[in-house]
C-alpha cells in the first residue's frame, strides 16, 4: 500500500462525498426550505411538493444517500485493496 | 387527581402493568446475560457488535422521550415549521456516515475526547472535550429521567418522583452491570418495543381517517368519508378558519428554519452518545453500514410522526372546536385533570373556542397529548394505550442509558485514566467506570425530581453546544491534516462560549437579555449553533495559520485514519 495509492483512494472518496453532500443539501435546504414556496405550486397527491420534501422526501433521500455511499465505498475499498 | 383514569380503564391499568412489566423483565434479563467483564466491553461492547444490532441500538439510543412523546405534538402545532426537527434530526446521520463514523471507527479508541486529545496531541484539548461532553450529556439526560417520571405517573398512577426513582433503578441496574455491552443489546430490544408502540396506533388511525394503512401515504390522501377532499387541504382550511397560519406553510422565517435545521443536523453529528456507538462495530465498512441501518430505522418513526401530527390535529379541532363543553368526550375531561388540557370559558357561552388569538382562545393543549392521548381520541383498544406507555418508557430509558455511559466513560477513561492517573489498572478503571455511572444516575435522578426550569430550553442548547464545539474539531481533525492544537482548542472554546452567550442572553435574559426583534440576523437561539459552528471553523483556521504545524506523527495518524483497513488492530 503505497502512499500514492492512499492519495488517489482519498481523492476518489472526497469526490463521492462531495457529490452526495450536494444532493443532501439540495433535497433538504433546497427543496424543503429555500425553494419550498415555488415547489408548493405543484401537487403530489394531497401533498404540496415543497411541504412533502420538508416532511417526507428529504428523509427518504437521506437514507438512500447513505446506502449509495456504503456501496460506492465498498467497491472503492476493493479497487484499492483496502477491503477486509 | 387520576381517579377518572381508573373509572375509564381498569383494563388499561392492568394492560399497562402487564406490558411494562414484561418489557422491564426483558431488559434486566438481557443485562444479566450480557454483563461487561473488561473496560473494552464496558466502553465499546468489546468492539464486535454487528452492523444490524448497532443500527438498532443507535436508533433506540437516538430516539428519546422527546422523539417519541413530544415530536409529533410539536409538529402538530407548528405545521410546516416542524420540518426543522424532521430534517435536522435525520440529516445529521448523513454527516455522520459520510464525514465522521468511518474515520472515528478506524481511529479505534473509546470516546470522543480520546480522539480530540490524541489528534490534537494535548491534554488541554482532551479536557475541554470532556467538559463539553459532560455538559451536553447532563442537560440531555435530565430531560429523559423527567420523561420516565411523567409516563409512570400518567399511566401507572404512581407519583412522578416515584416514577423517576423506578426509572433510575432500572437504568442503574443494566448500565452499571452491562456497560456498553448490556446497553447495546437492551437497546436492540427497546427499539423493537418503541417502534411497534409508535406504529400500531398510527396505522389504526390512518385507516380510520383515510382508509390507507400506511400513515406516510395516508396523510397525503383523501378523507375516507367519501367527500373526495384531501386531508391536508381540509386541515389548511380548518387552521386558517381559526386564525392560525396555513398548516402546510408555517410561520417561521426562511433564514431561521434554515439555521435551526443546520444546527440540529450538525449537533446530531456531534453528540458524543451517538458518535460513540460507531466505536462498537468491528470494521470501518460496518460503521458506514450501521449508520445507514440506524437512519433507516429512525426514519420509520420520523416519517410517521408528521402523519400522526396531521391526524391528531384534524381530529382534535373537529372534536372540540365550537362544541359544547358539556358534551366533550371522556378523554377530554380525563386529560384535563392532568393539566395537559386547559379550558376556560371566557365568554361564558358554554362552547369551546379554540383560536389562534390568545385573547379569545379558551383552550390550551399540551404538545405531549398528541401522542399520549391519540389512541384514546381515536378510540383504540386498551392494549394499544398500554403499548404506548411501554414504548415511551423504552425511548426514555434507552437514551438515558446511552448518555450515562458517555458520562461515566468521560470521567473514568478520559479524566482518571488519561489525565489524572494513567497508571490505574484495568480492574481499577472498570470499578471507576461503574462508580461514575452510579453517581451520574443519581445526579440525573436528582434533576428528574427537581427539574431546573430551563430543561426544555437546554435540550436545544445541547445541540447548539455540540455543533459549536465537537463538530468542527472532529471534521478539521479528519479532513485538514495541518490543523493544530492551538487552532482546535481556541475554536472549541470560543465556539462554545459564543453559543452559551447567545443562549443565556435570549433564553435566560442574561447580558441584557432581548426579545425576538433583537435576534442577530433574525436567527433564534435554537438556530444559533449554526453561527457558532461557523465562528469555530473561522477561528480554528485563522489561529492555525499563525501557529506551528502539528508534529509529523500526528499527520501520519491522520493519513492512517483515512484508510479503512486494519481497524481491528488499533487499540488503546
Amino acid at each position: 500500500m503505497t502512499s500514492k495509492n492512499a492519495n488517489s483512494y482519498w481523492k476518489e472518496n472526497i469526490r463521492y462525498v462531495a457529490i452526495l453532500m450536494f444532493i443532501w443539501f439540495i433535497v433538504s435546504f433546497g427543496a424543503g426550505i429555500l425553494f419550498k414556496d415555488f415547489l408548493n405550486e405543484f401537487k403530489f397527491g394531497g401533498f404540496k411538493l415543497g411541504f412533502w420534501f420538508a416532511q417526507q422526501g428529504s428523509m427518504y433521500v437521506f437514507v438512500i444517500l447513505i446506502f449509495v455511499y456504503v456501496r460506492l465505498m465498498n467497491k472503492l475499498d476493493k479497487k484499492y485493496g483496502y477491503d477486509e | 387527581m387520576m381517579n377518572s383514569l381508573i373509572i375509564v380503564g381498569i383494563g388499561v391499568q392492568n394492560w399497562t402493568y402487564i406490558i411494562v412489566g414484561i418489557t422491564f423483565a426483558l431488559y434486566i434479563g438481557i443485562a444479566i446475560w450480557s454483563r461487561a467483564g473488561s473496560t473494552k466491553e464496558f466502553y465499546v461492547a468489546g468492539g464486535g457488535v454487528s452492523p444490524l444490532a448497532n443500527g438498532m441500538a443507535t436508533a433506540a439510543d437516538w430516539m428519546s422521550a422527546a422523539s417519541f412523546i413530544s415530536m409529533a405534538g410539536i409538529i402538530s402545532f407548528a405545521g410546516y415549521d416542524g420540518a426543522v426537527y424532521l430534517m435536522g434530526w435525520t440529516g445529521g446521520y448523513v454527516l455522520l456516515a459520510l464525514l465522521l463514523a468511518p474515520y472515528l471507527r478506524k481511529f479505534g479508541k473509546f470516546t470522543v475526547p480520546d480522539f480530540i486529545g490524541d489528534r490534537y496531541y494535548s491534554n488541554t484539548a482532551r479536557f475541554v472535550a470532556v467538559l463539553c461532553a459532560l455538559l451536553v450529556s447532563f442537560t440531555y439526560v435530565a430531560g429523559q429521567m423527567r420523561g420516565v417520571g411523567l409516563v409512570f405517573s400518567r399511566f401507572l398512577e404512581v407519583d412522578i418522583n416515584t416514577g423517576v426513582v423506578i426509572g433510575m433503578i432500572i437504568v442503574l441496574f443494566y448500565a452499571v452491570i452491562g456497560g456498553m455491552k448490556g446497553i447495546t443489546y437492551t437497546q436492540v430490544a427497546q427499539y423493537c418495543v418503541l417502534i411497534f408502540a409508535f406504529m400500531v396506533p398510527a396505522i389504526f388511525i390512518s385507516i380510520q381517517m383515510t382508509g390507507n394503512p400506511i400513515p406516510q401515504l395516508g396523510f397525503g390522501g383523501q378523507l375516507s368519508d367519501g367527500s373526495g377532499v384531501f386531508l391536508l387541504d381540509k386541515l389548511d382550511g380548518l387552521s386558517t378558519d381559526l386564525g392560525f397560519a396555513e398548516y402546510t406553510e408555517g410561520s417561521k422565517s426562511i433564514i431561521d428554519v434554515f439555521s435551526i435545521t443546520l444546527a440540529l443536523m450538525v449537533g446530531t453529528a456531534g453528540l458524543p452518545h451517538v458518535i460513540v456507538r460507531f466505536f462498537t462495530v468491528k470494521r470501518v465498512k460496518d460503521a458506514r453500514k450501521s449508520a445507514g441501518i440506524a437512519l433507516l430505522l429512525i426514519v420509520i418513526l420520523y416519517s410517521t410522526a408528521p402523519a400522526v401530527a396531521v391526524f391528531a390535529r384534524t381530529n382534535m379541532i373537529e372534536t372540540v372546536s365550537n362544541q359544547p363543553y358539556a358534551s366533550v368526550p371522556s378523554w377530554f375531561k380525563k386529560w384535563e385533570t392532568t393539566g395537559l388540557i386547559k379550558f376556560t370559558d371566557k365568554n361564558n357561552d358554554g362552547l369551546i373556542q379554540y383560536l389562534a388569538n390568545p385573547e379569545n382562545n379558551e383552550l390550551i393543549v399540551d404538545n405531549d397529548i398528541m401522542v399520549l392521548a391519540n389512541p384514546e381520541i381515536a378510540e383504540l383498544p386498551d392494549w394499544v394505550i398500554a403499548l404506548v406507555a411501554a414504548g415511551a418508557l423504552a425511548a426514555a430509558l434507552s437514551t438515558a442509558a446511552g448518555l450515562l455511559l458517555v458520562i461515566s466513560a468521560s470521567v473514568s477513561h478520559d479524566l482518571i485514566k488519561k489525565i489524572i492517573n494513567p497508571k490505574i489498572s484495568e480492574k481499577g478503571e472498570l470499578i471507576a467506570a461503574r462508580l461514575s455511572a452510579v453517581v451520574a444516575v443519581c445526579i440525573a435522578g436528582y434533576f428528574g425530581i427537581n427539574p431546573p426550569g430551563f430543561v426544555a430550553a437546554t435540550v436545544a442548547l445541547a445541540f447548539g453546544l455540540a455543533a459549536a464545539s465537537f463538530f468542527p474539531a472532529i471534521i478539521l481533525g479528519i479532513f485538514y491534516k495541518k490543523m493544530n492544537k492551538e487552532g482546535a482548542i481556541s475554536g472549541m472554546i470560543i465556539g462554545i462560549l459564543f453559543m452559551l452567550f447567545y443562549m443565556t442572553k435570549f433564553k435566560f435574559g442574561w447580558f441584557g437579555g432581548g426579545t425576538k426583534t433583537d435576534w442577530w440576523f433574525g436567527i433564534s437561539p435554537e438556530g444559533f449553533g449554526t453561527i457558532a459552528m461557523i465562528v469555530n471553523f473561522v477561528i480554528s483556521i485563522t489561529v492555525m495559520k499563525f501557529t506551528s504545524d502539528p508534529p509529523k506523527s500526528v499527520q501520519d495518524m491522520v493519513e492512517n485514519i483515512r484508510i479503512p483497513s486494519d481497524a481491528g488492530k488499533a487499540t488503546h
